[in-house]
């Protein structure tokens, strides 16, 4: 197998930067969330779509990013 | 333009690809978890799970010797193997596994420069055959502990301005902003950083597409920064791992010596009582 469509972009959530990176293995699509600085991932999803792929990935992203916190410096 | 100092630490994607069938080499492809590895990884690569396999699951601790030998084994992977180990992130917790390696005296064990990244959007093939498990003979020496950092050798560092301390985390876990990476859980009552530690992004040693940037570049990004080497080097994260990434970069691509892992790094440091603490991004005293 090879890997295609192998797409990234970067979205904004609550806040932060995600950089977003999705492909194909066989008849599934991955997509890869993290969070840019420092680069950790933050959430992995597998679908049957690019879609459905990156909205799970975006939706855990979401629920795990919601609990970080800003202090003041 | 200058060379790396150890360039045979690292290989190419175009390297691995020829070779990952010699039966003297072994790839492995090391991650936080094996997710990504399951997804599909380089056709004959096993795959290494951070949290399970690269840590001791009970204490805080690298691997005792009994387990990494155990591993080792399991891995197919004798004392004379080849080893090149790659993973996501840039190759984060491939850094990991290689400084482990090193400690107890593997002798050829390398980087794919890139990582999983880079063979992946270079439309490789990849394979989710899991090889079967190895049962070689190996044998470790050490731990080298002179790779590795301890609290108490840390505090002398800082007390005794005896070492160059760089802090590879994001700019916003430096100031204390943030306890841990966005997304990730805090483990860390005080945010902030050791004092006179420079600020140096881990991430800032890598290209966008993965790759290492050169020796000059590099040379640049720390010695600007008063990295430079003629100090003994400690460097530290948040549990460590990022931090083995500055640490390989710092020994064996720029040649510094004297080059350590402190693995407790702010996870030990920020829940100590009684340290001393800098918070914001104030110039760090030279």
């Amino acid at each position: 197998m090879k890997v295609e469509q192998n797409t990234e972009r970067r979205i904004e959530i609550g806040g932060w930067d995600v950089n977003l990176r999705t492909y194909q293995i066989g008849d599934t699509f991955h997509c890869k969330a993290d969070n840019v600085s420092p680069g950790a991932v933050i959430a992995r999803s597998s679908g049957a779509t690019r879609e459905e792929a990156e909205e799970k990935a975006i939706a855990k992203a979401t629920e795990r990013l919601a609990s970080t916190r800003r202090h003041a410096i | 333009m200058a060379e790396y100092a150890h360039p045979e630490s690292l290989v190419s994607t175009d390297w691995v690809a020829g070779h990952h069938a010699d039966p003297n080499v072994c790839i492995v492809e090391v991650d936080v978890d094996t997710n990504a590895y399951h997804e599909g990884h380089v056709p004959g690569a096993y795959g290494w799970n951070w949290n399970t396999q690269l840590s001791d699951t009970v204490r805080r601790d690298i691997l005792t010797r009994r387990h990494f030998e155990q591993l080792m084994s399991e891995t197919g992977i004798s004392n004379g193997t080849t080893v090149v180990l790659y993973g996501d992130s840039n190759n984060w917790f491939a850094a990991w596994a290689l400084w482990q390696m090193k400690m107890y005296g593997h002798a050829d064990v390398r980087i794919m420069n890139g990582g999983r990244k880079k063979w992946l959007a270079e439309g490789r093939e990849v394979s989710t055959e899991v090889p079967a498990a190895g049962s070689t003979e190996y044998n470790a020496s050490g731990p080298d502990n002179s790779l590795r950092a301890f609290l108490d050798q840390v505090m002398a560092a800082y007390e005794g301005r005896s070492h160059q301390m760089v802090d590879v985390r994001s700019p916003a876990e430096f100031t204390g902003e943030i306890l841990a990476p966005p997304g990730l859980p805090e483990t860390c009552q005080r945010g902030g950083h050791i004092p006179r530690a420079r600020n140096i992004p881990w991430g800032k040693a890598c290209n966008d597409d993965g790759i290492f940037k050169s020796a000059d570049e590099l040379s640049a990004l720390y010695g600007n920064e008063g990295v430079d080497g003629s100090k003994p080097v400690i460097a530290y994260c948040r549990i460590g791992e990022r931090s083995s990434h500055t640490w390989f970069v710092l020994k064996y691509l720029l040649g510094y010596e004297r080059v350590s892992n402190y693995d407790g790094s702010w996870t030990e440091w920020g829940n100590l009582v009684g340290v001393p603490v800098e918070r914001g991004s104030a110039p760090a005293e030279t």
